[in-house]
């Protein structure tokens, strides 16, 4: 029996996938478990599997298109079974002519060869949303529709209404729109196009993520920021020892002590390892820290966890694991959900100072900026000391200013003066 | 037996079985937890056995009435313990079919008390069975009494539906308290059997949920048939006697006594979230005492759902039909559409039936909605005519810009079955000129539904 390949939901928000590449090719044996294509979700890139034996047939999408969660995508078949061939579009009998008899039923002998496919034009929508559409004067064509197989339904002219019209088509055909090229290049806006004063480059899945997410946090969530400058001297001379002691067994970042000292100063803070639940605060008891990593074209921030009780070097392992899966996207969707509280370093990009958005439900995030080494006054005398700024970003709704404080109070003890790590 | 499932639900009811389906459907081990009969409150002491009991109670009016259509039945004689045995055989009939797709989908069903235990675990008796993904919660929901006003159920002269289902005769008289759908089909039930029914309803009109259209033509129905209802009366007092009840009723002001063999209490159900481990496993209840769950259904507890009338209203086995689907579904790794609780139908199924969909016309005055009705009544429809079902109408409210069908309500005899086409046209956001220029054969009752929205237009034909 034929069993149908889907784009499934390869990650928990996915909603549609490009199709990178094909592993197989149709009239190639597959069986179940093998790499049927790899898509890319809003995440990363996955493996799509074969949830049956036989063979592939009827590839529906090409390499570079993207295409709904859901969609029929191709068809393994048993070696030998006919698959029911795709009708070509039926011969429309071309209308008769103002002078023909006008008799039912008499086929002209004309063979209509190129009838366009009906769907070419026709737009996926409900009744309701064309009445809305044509009142409001929107072009039903720029709508992504969110209703079953994609159809324009109410809920897609709410807000549509009010929006400009002739605004940036999401998926509108045109004559010659390379709709198969693959990956779309990136582009610098920078880089002038040939003719055209502007270039308009379709979202990537990230983008779109990091866009939808993003605004579901500065935006709705009360942020406030606290910075404080911490000494890192003594950090770094213990750093320096402890990689001395290590030799080739590993090395000890900064990042790492970063890391580990933010998921202890956590256990003692409670109150800043919390979600927001709309009617409800989540405090965690577990310490999973959210680890932002650039990627190209976006970010994301995969997930150390119990960060609180791994020993150093684990810590460094993993978050150097992390960073790899995440830059040749191959992370896994347990790899990038459930952090209660996040890391963002800029410091290797000579930032001294930043903010960094919260990754929602989380209460808070804190930005690492660069260290330095600045004149500092200890016990009267001025001394160069290498100093690190840091920026706590808090959900107001979750965290006060004094909860918030008192965690970055304790984080600055903590790499002021390691050993209090131990506390 | 395993004592480790995928999925592990907690009571065989509508929502419970239909979810176990879906779930093994989908590949998932599922194990079924039931204390009684497969099927629950709906086959077994509700919506199966009431509609046959409705159906004995239209073939005796039917047959009071049937000289007028050229046959002489004779003097009719009912007799409820028959109607009621035939009832039984109907629900053990449907509950066997649920045990038969139990064994078709390869559901594990496991007899006794499911009792949740922390980290999707469940105790039935001694055992314990562990679910490797979700839990769900469908317990459901049961009758309950007015024990603040003495009306505390003691199964012989103040009853709920589940002793009325099993009487052996009609009593010679009735109180039905609360003129919801239950109070509705069995104060239509009994009065065909001989019974003399009073309906009490303590809100302004009977059916206080419906179109205030459709509370006035059950009430002129009902009265003409010798039914009383009181309507806007409140139950002060009772006095519960040996084989009498005598209840003080307050209404409008002025105040009556009304005396019955038996009180059917028919205000309201309390759900079943007691002593099956919903504290323990970290489960919350609202505060309106149904079981807190998110948009995905999931309760307080990860992996623990609830579906069904526990998961809260409406408290209707379709309602829980496409929970129990979806639910199965999302454990499944599917992305289901989700539910849209706007568009549950709702029905009563008393003669006439009452069904309805959508917003009544007082919550779109409220809403202060630009709405539209279209109405057409059955008395000028030809099938109805023949039939002699006369009673009722279609109406339909549409948003006045765009056609947008917010309600629609429908009193007549075959209502249970005609409202879904405006179930379809809301579900697929059809305006009420998709639905009239869908062509409707003639001659049937659903041509009202055509001719209501194209009043709704201002150009009904044949009114």
């Amino acid at each position: 029996m034929a069993t149908t390949v889907f784009m499934e939901a390869l990650s928990p928000t996915m909603e549609e996938g490009r199709l990178v590449k094909w592993h197989k090719r149709e009239g190639d044996a597959v069986q179940v478990g093998e790499t049927l294509a790899e898509v890319e979700t809003d995440k990363a890139i996955m493996d799509l599997q074969a949830r049956a034996d036989g063979i592939l047939r009827q590839v529906a999408v090409a390499e570079g298109q993207t295409v709904p969660v859901g969609k029929e995508i191709a068809v393994i078949v048993a070696p030998g079974e006919a698959v029911g061939a795709t009708p070509a579009p039926a011969p429309r009998p071309a209308p008769a002519s103002a002078s023909g008899s006008g008799e039912r039923g008499a086929v002209p002998s004309v063979t209509v060869s190129a009838v366009a496919p009906a769907d070419a034009t026709r737009v996926k929508a409900s009744p309701l949303a064309k009445r809305m559409a044509k009142e409001a004067g929107v072009d039903l064509k720029l709508l992504q529709g969110s209703g079953p197989g994609g159809r324009v339904v109410r809920r897609d002219l709410e807000g549509a209404e009010s929006r400009e019209r002739g605004a940036v088509p999401t998926g509108a055909p045109t004559a010659d729109a390379a709709r198969d090229v693959p990956l779309p290049a990136p582009r610098s806006p920078d880089v002038p196009g040939a003719r055209a004063s502007y270039d308009d480059v379709p979202l990537t899945q990230i983008r779109k993520t990091i866009a939808k997410r993003l605004a579901t946090s500065l935006g709705p969530v009360p942020h406030f920021f606290l910075t404080t400058e911490v000494d890192m001297e003594r950090a770094a001379e213990a750093r320096d020892a402890l990689n001395r002691q290590l030799g080739d067994r590993g090395k000890v970042s900064f990042n790492d002590v970063i890391l580990k000292a933010t998921a202890l100063a956590l256990t003692k803070h409670r109150a800043c390892n919390a979600w927001f639940q709309e009617d409800h605060i989540r405090y965690w008891n577990e310490v999973h820290i959210g680890m932002a990593v650039a990627v190209e074209d976006g970010l994301i921030t995969p997930v150390i966890r119990n960060a609180d009780v791994k020993p150093l070097l684990e810590i460094g392992r993993e978050a150097g694991d992390l960073a790899d899966k995440a830059r040749s996207r191959r992370l896994q969707p347990h790899e990038y959900t459930g952090s209660t509280f996040s890391v963002s370093n800029l410091g290797m990009f000579d930032i001294d100072q930043f903010t960094a958005v919260i990754n929602p439900p989380e209460a808070g995030i804190i930005a690492v900026g660069s260290i330095v080494q600045k004149p500092v006054v200890v016990d009267a005398t001025v001394l160069p000391r290498r100093r690190m700024r840091i920026t706590m970003s808090c959900d107001h709704r979750v965290i006060d200013g004094a909860t918030g404080a008192g965690f970055l109070k304790t984080l600055k003890e903590m790499l002021e003066n390691p050993l209090a790590m131990l506390l | 037996m395993p004592n480790s499932f995928d999925v592990i639900i907690i009571g065989g009811g509508p929502a419970g079985y239909v979810a176990a389906i879906r779930a093994a459907q989908l590949g998932l081990a599922t194990a079924l937890v039931e204390k009684e009969k497969l099927g629950g409150v709906c086959v077994n002491i509700g919506c199966i056995p009431t509609k046959a009991l409705l159906h004995s109670a239209y073939i005796a009016r039917l047959l009071r009435e049937a000289k007028e259509f050229g046959i002489d039945a004779g003097a009719v004689k009912t007799d409820y313990g028959v109607a009621m045995q035939r009832s039984r055989r109907v629900s053990d009939q449907n509950s066997k079919g649920v045990e038969f797709l139990m064994k078709k989908n390869k559901v594990t069903v496991v007899k006794g008390t499911g009792v949740l235990q922390p980290g999707k675990k469940v105790k039935v008796g001694s055992d314990s069975y562990e679910a490797r993904k979700a839990v769900i919660v469908a317990t459901g929901s049961r009758v309950k009494g007015l024990p603040q006003i003495g009306l505390e159920i003691n199964k012989s002269t103040v009853i709920s539906s589940d002793e009325a289902l099993f009487l052996e005769q009609a009593p010679a008289s009735m109180a039905v308290v609360g003129a919801g759908a239950v109070g509705m089909e069995f104060a239509d039930i009994f009065h065909a059997f001989g019974t003399k029914v009073t309906l009490i309803e303590v809100l302004p009109r009977i059916l206080p949920l419906e179109d205030a259209e459709a509370s006035d033509a059950l009430t002129k129905s009902y009265k003409k048939r010798g039914i009383e209802v009181l309507a806007g009366a409140k139950v002060t007092k009772a006095n519960v006697g040996k084989d009498r009840v005598a209840l003080d009723v307050e209404a409008n002001g002025a105040k009556q006594k009304v005396e019955a063999a038996v009180v059917l209490m028919a205000a309201g159900r309390a759900v079943n979230t007691e002593n099956i481990g919903l504290k323990e496993a970290g489960v919350q209840l609202n505060d309106r005492g149904f079981i807190k769950v998110d948009q995905n259904l999931q309760t307080t507890t990860p992996g623990v759902y609830a579906i069904g009338d526990v998961a809260g209203p409406p408290m209707l086995a379709h309602k829980g039909f496409r929970e129990g689907v979806v639910v199965a579904e999302q454990v499944a790794g599917r992305r289901p559409h989700p539910i849209k609780y706007d568009n549950v139908p709702s029905v009563t199924y008393c003669h006439p039936e009452v069904a309805s969909i959508g917003l009544t016309e007082d919550q779109c005055k409220e809403r202060k909605l630009d709405y539209v009705v279209g109405r057409f009544p059955f008395s000028a429809n030809g099938r109805a005519r023949g039939t002699g079902e006369t009673e009722g109408f279609v109406k339909i409210i549409r948003d006045k810009k765009y056609g947008e069908i917010l309600g629609a309500h429908i009193v007549g005899s075959p209502a249970s079955e005609l409202i879904h086409e405006l179930a379809v046209a809301r579900e697929n956001e059809y305006t009420v000129e998709e639905v009239e220029l869908a062509i409707h054969a003639h001659p049937t009752m659903s041509e009202a539904v055509a001719e209501a929205a194209l009043d709704s237009l201002g150009r009904a034909i044949h009114m």
